[in-house]
């Protein structure tokens, strides 16, 4: 029905005089989330597409993709560089994104916090693991079947 | 009888002009069947609220509050809605017509599909008190919190404040809101929780942020920096579309977002 397909508005709060607004927040959290949604952007288009010509246009193209390929370029700083800034802009760009769908659809409280809780959780477990790869990567691993990049020296 | 009234004893005709019928105006007004779908709710006797359908026969110039009229006082005198002036300036019959907000008293029946039943139902994400009836409490709360009203710090001249041309230019769009409440209810972000401000509160926090004779602009910026603010908007159009008075109401929030922007970076 019509009348209460939407809750009435300010109805969830747990101090509950009736349409009690939240707490003023007296911080600029959000201006600099939305500042930061329209500048990632912009960078993780150049970043995303300079990805997708290198990786898939150059060369032979995606043929040229294997193990030999991505070790190649993670043992070069530039793409090290270029990859970090692309994991992180994109993980935070992309989490920004759905805390704010959270927020715009989840109407409990307490449905709100879980939902962002299991997000932030796994933003950060993908960024710390994405990080550590990049910086920990080994491209010529001891014992390799596989095409190794040209500059392993193999034994 | 005077002596003025002797030499023609036929009264004056309406039009002295005579209109063909394919112009219009000369004839007579069409007139076609209509079925209103109204969304009824009644808390005194059902929790429930229901569709009900009312037939008749409107005319071409009606509008869609015309046949409200026609239901309440012809056909069902329980059906409640709010109405004052009748000719879109009060702002108090903002309702859902055919799933679009929309002034009842502006809508013309000839404008819509008069095949199918026109649907009138509340605006949403206000409570329902009784059937296109709305509680405007939490829309007026946020309209208030943004301080509605010159704030002028300088002592109070002997005549009126002087502003150039450019100057009112540059809020006229926003000066025009009749706080209809038809864009904050048709707005999403409003119908989750009703804590953000909404499109009216901004716009009217607008009208003075951008009055060169206002002096706290900083601080209507600093009440919609908030979390609940004009960050909160994600430019649907849904309220500039709803606008019953062609405000710009998604244009006049970013550039709310810009002036806070500006003044913090």
């Amino acid at each position: 029905m019509s009348a209460d397909s939407i809750a009435a508005p300010r109805s969830n709060s747990a101090q509950s005089p009736k349409y009690k607004r939240n707490k003023a927040s007296h911080s600029s959290f959000e201006m600099i989330a939305w500042l930061f949604m329209r500048l990632s952007g912009v960078v993780l288009i150049v970043l995303i597409f300079g990805h997708l010509f290198v990786n898939l246009m150059v060369g032979e193209g995606i043929h040229a993709i294997d193990f030999g390929f991505v070790a190649g370029k993670w043992s070069d700083p530039f793409w090290q560089i270029w990859d970090l800034a692309m994991l992180w802009l994109a993980m935070l760009h992309g989490s920004n994104g759905v805390r704010t769908i959270i927020n715009d659809y989840a109407d409990r409280d307490g449905t709100r916090m879980t939902l962002k809780a299991v997000l932030y959780v796994a933003s950060a477990v993908i960024i710390v693991l994405g990080t550590l790869v990049i910086f920990t990567f080994d491209p010529c691993p001891a014992g390799a079947v596989i095409d190794l990049p040209s500059f392993c020296t193999v034994p | 009888m005077s002596p003025v009234e002797t030499a023609e004893s036929a009264p004056e005709p309406a039009s002295k002009i005579e209109l063909p019928a394919h112009l219009g105006g000369g004839g007579e007004i069409p007139t076609f069947d209509v079925t209103l779908r109204v969304r009824r709710y009644d808390p005194e006797f059902s929790d429930e609220s229901k569709w009900e359908d009312f037939r008749m026969t409107m005319y071409g110039t009606d509008r869609v509050l015309d046949a409200l009229h026609k239901v309440k006082w012809e056909q069902d005198g329980s059906l409640s809605f709010r109405r004052s002036c009748a000719h879109g300036v009060c702002g108090s019959d903002a309702m859902r017509i055919n799933g679009r907000n929309r002034l009842a008293c502006k809508t013309l029946l000839k404008d819509l599909d008069t095949s199918k039943p026109i649907l009138v139902e509340p605006i949403k994400g206000l409570p329902v008190e009784k059937d296109l009836i709305v509680d405007m409490e939490p829309f007026f709360q946020s309209f208030r919190e943004i301080m509605p009203f010159l704030i002028n710090r300088d002592h109070a001249p002997t005549k009126e404040r002087l502003q150039s041309a450019e100057e009112r230019a540059r809020f006229d769009d926003t000066t025009k809101c009749i706080l209809c409440a038809a864009c904050t209810s048709s707005c999403p972000v409003f119908w989750t929780d009703g804590q953000y401000f909404g499109p009216a509160a901004i716009v009217n926090a607008h009208r003075f942020i951008f009055d060169s004779r206002d002096d706290a602009g900083d601080m209507r910026l600093e009440i919609l920096n908030d979390k609940e603010g004009v960050w909160r908007c994600r430019t649907v159009f849904n309220c500039t579309e709803a606008c019953p008075r062609g405000i710009q109401v998604t244009q006049a929030i970013a550039e709310v977002k810009q002036a806070i922007l500006s003044r913090q970076v």
